[in-house]
């Protein structure tokens, strides 16, 4: 066991900090209002800090760096898109939303279509589509702790992080939550440029090193010259061992990410370039629109005091997280560059840790720097999967505690029972986490995060669409679209995880390799699932046009109207003595 | 309130007052998101059909790596400062001119 102190000195600190602000502020929030949407009194400042500290989590910190190393520029669509999907957000659904006033998602799709039933089904997305995006943010912490310990199993991790967050949100609650992420967003931007600008004054800028990439690679078979040149300190690239991509692969559009379908098929580089047309088209569209479906993002919105700071919100939330996302990809550029031994291994040990390990490489030039480099990119891993864990674990618990058991459950629960079923479910949830992490240690991070974003994609964004835009949507077009469109494009997705992964799924996988197009469609299904949804929406709403609630036009007023106008005043009165 | 006096554009009860301000919403909503959408669909088609423009060299950058890379966040800023600026405006219009005719009628 060689463990770094300066690593382990920075990672401690993060760890004990997130436990103390949990502490400190549950002192503060005492009441059931508190704890779901921290009073809804929450400024600009603070909830775009927060929005985008939860947000980034360990598939931005850790998996986007990993991804562009492994697979060059068709990684890039990654950051870029998680971070301008919020236009969409910006420009169709968070006014409306917030708006209209609810706690979560459940109850606004009780409230818009008055339909207890709908909350239900509502409920279980947030709740599937949360621990789907768990999964990834545990395998970054089993990876992260193994690369603090060498030697420790990855499950230790997964136990040890959930275990802390699980406290965390029991104990403090959203308005907890939205200290710690605040300052977690400043943490993980702080962690992620700040080595970033050492090794580029060290190593040369980002351009400099994505120019190193030309087609004049130095070979596999040619290792020892260039290893010469090397250590004389006139090559500033390492030879790149066997497994990984070429240059010419590597750089260009189309690359080993995109291409892979095709490649499996046996198609030629020609033949195969529609088929990575398609698989950009679709993985654009998921993330894009998934952005705008993740509930755990979307029930923050709840706690700017109106709409406009809702939208100012967002704005500043594309700023931080747009900043934000430079840097990753300069990660996995300079570690293509730098450290390519990395592309030799895989799973925890592979490319997904290069933001944790690259820095270290300037203990060669200056003592020590590189320890403590590396130091302050494992506290921002830690700050990026506990925060995202955190906010995950508020919207399942929100999920479980308010929806199921304060509504379908127990509707007559007293507040202080509520309380108490918050933090009892905050362990459930925690627990379930955690058990479903033990399964994802060989998938990739960001991947997995992809997929998560592909089912919010096809099922809450065709909905959110909908429903504030298009006042003849009834409950049961919307629900058939949700259903089917969600459950279609996860049933695609986990069959490819499976013919990948599984034994017993290798006819599938046989299948799939002489089928480049199914393939290219069940691993990012979000080109025909979101149409799919849509449409389904569209025609049976139009077949059910009797089930429109009869106030429709008064709850669409509630969406776009200004609320200086007080209409929301009027709703709930008339509402009430109407029911 | 409701008297005929009204302009029916201007009682937020009214059928047109609703249909008008989810239009102009809209609008203003579907322009900039179409913005953003062309620059989305148009790149991958660059890359596809013009690969070799696309790979020429810009402070060592790929021309394709440098606009997705960086310049693609500032492009989506702007939109999103324009949106918000015509949004504000737009919502703030309309609560005063309502709010002035009902003064009107009182």
């Amino acid at each position: 066991m060689n463990i770094d102190p300066w690593i382990l000195t920075f990672s401690a600190l993060t760890v004990v900090a997130t436990i103390w602000m949990g502490f400190w502020s549950a002192k503060r929030s005492k009441t059931a209002h508190d704890f779901f949407v921290a009073g809804r009194s929450v400024s600009v400042g603070w909830n775009a800090s927060a929005i985008s500290g939860e947000y980034l989590s360990a598939a931005s910190f850790m998996g986007v760096a990993g991804m562009v190393m492994s697979s060059g520029y068709d990684a890039l669509w990654y950051p870029v898109c998680y971070a301008c999907g919020y236009l969409f957000l910006l420009l169709f659904i968070a006014g409306p939303l917030r708006r209209f006033g609810a706690y979560t998602i459940p109850d606004f799709a009780e409230g818009r279509f008055d339909s207890p039933l709908f909350r239900k089904i509502a409920v279980t997305f947030v709740l599937f589509i949360g621990f789907f995006y768990t999964m990834p943010q545990m395998k970054g912490a089993g990876t992260t702790l193994a690369y603090i310990f060498p030697g420790l199993p990855y499950w230790a991790g997964v136990v040890l992080v959930g275990a802390v967050i699980t406290l965390n949100v029991a104990l403090g609650g959203m308005k907890g939550i939205t200290l710690v992420q605040a300052f977690q967003y400043w943490l993980k931007m702080f962690a992620i440029s700040v080595p970033v600008f050492v090794l580029m004054a060290v190593y040369g800028h980002y351009g400099k090193q994505v120019g190193h990439n030309t087609h004049a690679v130095p070979a596999f078979d040619q290792m020892p010259v260039a290893m010469a040149n090397w250590s004389s300190g006139e090559e500033v690239r390492k030879p790149l061992p066997e497994k990984a991509p070429r240059d010419a692969t590597w750089i260009r559009p189309f690359g080993p990410l995109t291409t892979k379908p095709a490649q499996a098929a046996g198609l030629s580089a020609e033949q195969g370039r529609p088929y990575s047309l398609l698989y950009t088209y679709s993985l654009i569209i998921a993330l894009v629109c998934g952005t705008a479906g993740l509930p755990h993002i979307l029930v923050r919105f709840y706690t700017n005091p109106d709409g406009v700071a809702a939208k100012r919100t967002t704005m500043w939330v594309m700023i931080l997280i747009g900043v934000f996302y430079l840097f990753p990809p300069v990660f996995g550029v300079m570690g293509r560059n730098l450290l390519p031994e990395l592309y030799a291994a895989s799973g925890a040990k592979g490319t997904d840790k290069i933001v944790l390990e690259l820095p270290r490489i300037l203990n060669a030039k200056v003592p020590m720097l590189g320890s403590i480099m590396s130091g302050i990119t494992c506290a921002g891993a830690f700050a990026a999967f506990m925060s995202t864990f955190s906010g995950l674990l508020v919207s399942i618990t929100g999920a479980l505690a308010h929806d199921i058991y304060g509504r379908i459950l127990r509707p007559r629960s007293t507040p202080d029972e509520r309380m108490k079923a918050f933090k009892l479910f905050a362990v459930v949830g925690g627990v379930c986490a955690i058990l479903l992490g033990f399964l994802v240690e060989h998938f990739e991070i960001n991947k997995l995060v992809g997929w998560a974003f592909a089912i919010a994609a096809t099922s809450y964004f065709p909905l959110l669409f909908l429903s504030t835009w298009w006042r003849k949507i009834t409950m049961k077009g919307a629900a058939t679209g949700m259903l089917v469109g969600g459950t279609l494009s996860l049933a695609a997705i986990a069959s490819t995880m499976f013919a990948d992964q599984a034994g017993w799924a290798a006819g599938l996988k046989a299948w799939f390799a002489r089928h480049p197009l199914e393939r290219t469609l069940a691993e990012q299904p979000a080109i025909w699932a979101l149409p799919l949804a849509i449409i389904l929406m569209l025609i049976i709403s139009k077949l059910t046009q009797r089930s429109v609630p009869s106030d429709i036009r008064m709850k669409m007023l509630v969406l776009h109207a200004p609320e200086k106008l007080g209409l929301k005043q009027e709703y709930i009165q008339e509402h009430q003595s109407g029911h | 309130m409701n008297q005929p006096a009204v302009d029916p554009k201007l009682d937020p009860h009214s059928e047109a007052f609703l249909h008008r301000l989810m239009q102009r919403q809209l609008r203003l909503s579907i322009a900039c998101a179409a913005t953003f959408v062309i620059a989305l669909i148009a790149l991958p088609m660059l890359n596809y059909y013009a690969p070799e423009l696309m790979s020429r060299r810009i402070f060592g950058f790929t021309l394709t790596w440098f606009v997705l890379g960086v310049l693609f966040f500032p492009f989506v800023w702007v939109i999103s400062y324009f949106f918000i600026k015509r949004s504000i405006a737009l919502e703030e219009g309309e609560a005063r001119s309502v709010q002035n005719s009902g003064e009107n009628v009182q």
